[in-house]
């Protein structure tokens, strides 16, 4: 028989540790698979955040190290720079990249380091148990935020990519989501395409996958996959931010 | 001929691929698996068409397609 | 024989890095160790494949000699004691994950923004570990130009030694002294080659992970004792200078420019007649403490000195095991301390 669809190969045999219906396993999968159409892995260097993919060095066939909170586009550039042959990507979440890590990721952008972010966006903390991000919608409630987001005095919630799409330097930018099929095939396209970028060296590419995270929405997968449609789509519009064939 | 095949054990029962199958035929399993989950399981096979929508939602890995 | 050349203390460092071929430095400004950054920048981005980075801040600049170190560069950063406080999560975690690197810390006053005239207020910092979590740096405490470059090159080798961090603890006075050093062949061959644990290509093996962390409390014990042993065979390390140590009046334990300043008081003292004594450790960790314990043996009094409020009088005191008196005189804010102020302090003391 042939294969339609069969787990990637740069994913380890380790079952996943995320809780049920949690888009972390779908975004795995898409990178392995990038890995592989692309034929990298042996020469992929991942990096781990802290938070809920901490884990991940545990699911890739790659070289993988864990990176302090925040930094790993930092280490990222470090690997990089010793290593300019090899593929190096960093995965990170929303509190990770665009709270305590703003400065990292703004800067790697903007010196346009030939490396490519996985950024994972679900609205919220999620190893924690379910605190406010930066990326938490007005009027959201979680943990630190018990009467909803309130944007007097906690702000707005940042959208990344058009915030790093002002920068002159990045060469690909995109947000994406994976709640229906037709999302995911253009989630595989553009995280496939982050990755042939860098193997072009052509530049900071960043895919912004937009996530749930059921358990600490207190919702159940199905309704946490609306509630992304409903809610987290019209504020964090689906799209190419930027798409650069030659940085300047 | 298509088959469909499921890792009743890697599955934690989050019930997506019974969300996006066009055919309806995924459905929750009324049985256990270790991890006391209802894994996903397909009903009436020979109405797959092959899409691999189920397997391309499956957060887990879990699901594999043959044609 | 080797070319004398006049160098800047800072600037000796940094050739004495690309000398022992580091070839990665990431770096933030940070007053005084300014010229050392600047002469990296210099040097470097003439080097094909080496790589000077000012990063966005001390803590990016750590985790690149992070990722640089992971991925088997020779690597060091550099910046002064606010800035080595930014740093500290960073070394922790290169401690954690046994990564060698080097961090140089041109120590200036404290605490706070403090000022940005020389001090020792940093070494509990330095040699208890810094950060957060059971673990050591490699220690060394220059007193000249000439040891900023010895002891610079000697850094990066034990650091890859020990896959540990290393740290070249001077100060603002070294940083900004100028005197003639002389640079001893390096040969290149003789750094450890790191591809049997360094990241990169997978291709023929199985794939590596570097992670500092393991949430199995019993797992994370191993990784610590692991470390403990690593401290444990570093103390064969131990390096120190004695001078008049022969039955003296009274010994002085000092490091860095306090020692130097030190043997200038022990000639003034000569010829007033007084013997002073001198410990000078070399390496600050590991400390050279039983060379006290011995010392204590047969003289019952010590003057500890440095820039600071009194750190490393803790270490002399578990050394001297109660055997002699040990006493402390200090500056801090940037004040460096005089010849004469110690000689007046020894003079109180054999009163």
């Amino acid at each position: 028989m042939k294969e339609v669809f069969t787990k990637p190969k740069a994913l380890t045999d380790v079952p996943f540790t995320y809780c049920p219906g949690c888009h972390h396993g779908i975004i795995h999968r898409l990178v392995a698979e990038a890995m592989d159409d692309l034929n990298i892995t042996e020469d992929t260097i991942g990096i781990a955040p802290v938070g809920c993919a901490v884990f991940a060095y545990l699911f890739f066939n790659c070289d993988m190290i864990v990176a302090a909170h925040g930094r790993a586009p930092a280490t990222a550039t470090g690997i990089k720079r010793v290593r300019p042959d090899n593929i190096v990507f960093s995965y990170q979440g929303d509190g990770d990249l665009a709270s305590i890590g703003t400065a990292e990721i703004v800067h790697a952008a903007n010196r346009g380091e030939k490396i490519t972010v996985i950024f994972v966006n679900n609205a919220i903390y999620g190893m924690t148990g379910g605190q406010m991000a930066p990326t938490t919608l007005q009027g959201q409630i979680t943990q630190t935020s018990p009467y909803g987001r309130d944007s007097r005095t906690m702000g707005m919630p940042i959208r990344i990519c058009e915030l790093l799409s002002t920068l002159n330097s990045p060469a690909y930018i995109e947000r994406v989501a994976l709640t229906k099929p037709a999302y995911i095939v253009k989630a595989k396209k553009a995280i496939k395409k982050a990755f042939q970028f860098q193997v072009e060296g052509k530049g900071f590419s960043l895919v912004e996958v937009l996530s749930t995270c059921p358990t600490n929405w207190g919702l159940s997968p199905k309704e946490a996959n609306e509630w992304l449609n409903e809610k987290m789509i019209p504020y964090y519009p689906l799209g190419e931010f930027k798409y650069v064939e030659e940085v300047s | 001929m298509v088959k469909v095949i499921i890792d009743r054990e890697r599955c934690k029962g989050c019930e997506l691929c019974t969300l996006v199958c066009p055919q309806k035929i995924m459905v929750m399993s009324k049985s256990f698996n270790k991890k006391s989950y209802h894994p996903a399981e397909q009903i009436n096979p020979e109405k797959c068409t092959g899409c691999a929508f189920c397997a391309m939602t499956c957060p887990d890995v879990a699901i594999e397609v043959y044609k | 024989m080797e070319e004398r050349l006049l160098m800047k203390g800072n600037e000796a460092i940094g050739e004495a890095a690309i000398h022992a071929g580091c070839r990665y430095y990431f770096g933030y400004p940070i007053t005084p160790q300014s010229e050392l950054i600047a002469y990296m920048a210099k040097r470097l981005l003439k080097i094909e494949g080496a790589t000077f980075l000012q990063a966005e801040s001390e803590i990016s600049a750590i985790n690149m000699v992070y990722g640089a170190a992971a991925a088997g560069g020779r690597v060091m950063t550099s910046s002064s004691s606010p800035g080595i406080s930014l740093k500290q999560e960073g070394i922790s975690y290169i401690a954690c994950a046994e990564l060698p690197c080097v961090v140089v810390n041109v120590m200036r006053g404290g605490p706070g923004l403090g000022s940005i005239q020389p001090a020792q207020g940093d070494y509990f910092q330095a040699t208890k570990g810094g950060g957060h979590g059971d673990y050591r740096l490699i220690v060394l405490a220059p007193s000249s130009v000439q040891e900023l470059v010895d002891l610079t090159i000697k850094a990066f080798d034990l650091a890859d030694k020990y896959r540990n961090p290393a740290m070249l603890l001077a100060d603002g006075l070294l940083g900004q002294m100028m005197e003639p050093v002389q640079f001893k062949e390096f040969d290149e061959k003789s750094i450890p080659s790191k591809e049997s644990w360094a990241l990169g290509s997978s291709k023929g093996r199985e794939p590596r992970r570097i992670v500092p962390f393991d949430l199995d409390p019993v797992e994370l014990e191993k990784i610590v004792n692991r470390l403990k042993q690593k401290y444990q065979d570093m103390q064969k390390e131990v390096e120190y200078e004695l001078v008049n140590i022969d039955n003296p009046d009274i010994v002085i334990v000092a490091y860095g420019s306090i020692a130097r300043i030190a043997k200038t008081t022990i000639q003034m003292a000569k010829k007033e007649g007084i013997n002073i004594g001198l410990i000078r450790p070399i390496t600050l960790f590991p400390f050279p403490y039983k060379v006290i314990e011995d010392t204590a043996d047969n003289v019952d009094k010590f003057l500890v000195t440095e820039m600071s409020l009194g750190q490393m009088i803790e270490d002399v005191k578990i050394a001297v095991k109660g055997k002699a008196e040990v006493s402390f005189y200090g500056r801090t804010g940037g004040v460096v301390i005089s010849p004469v102020e110690i000689l007046e302090e020894v003079k109180r003391l054999l009163k």
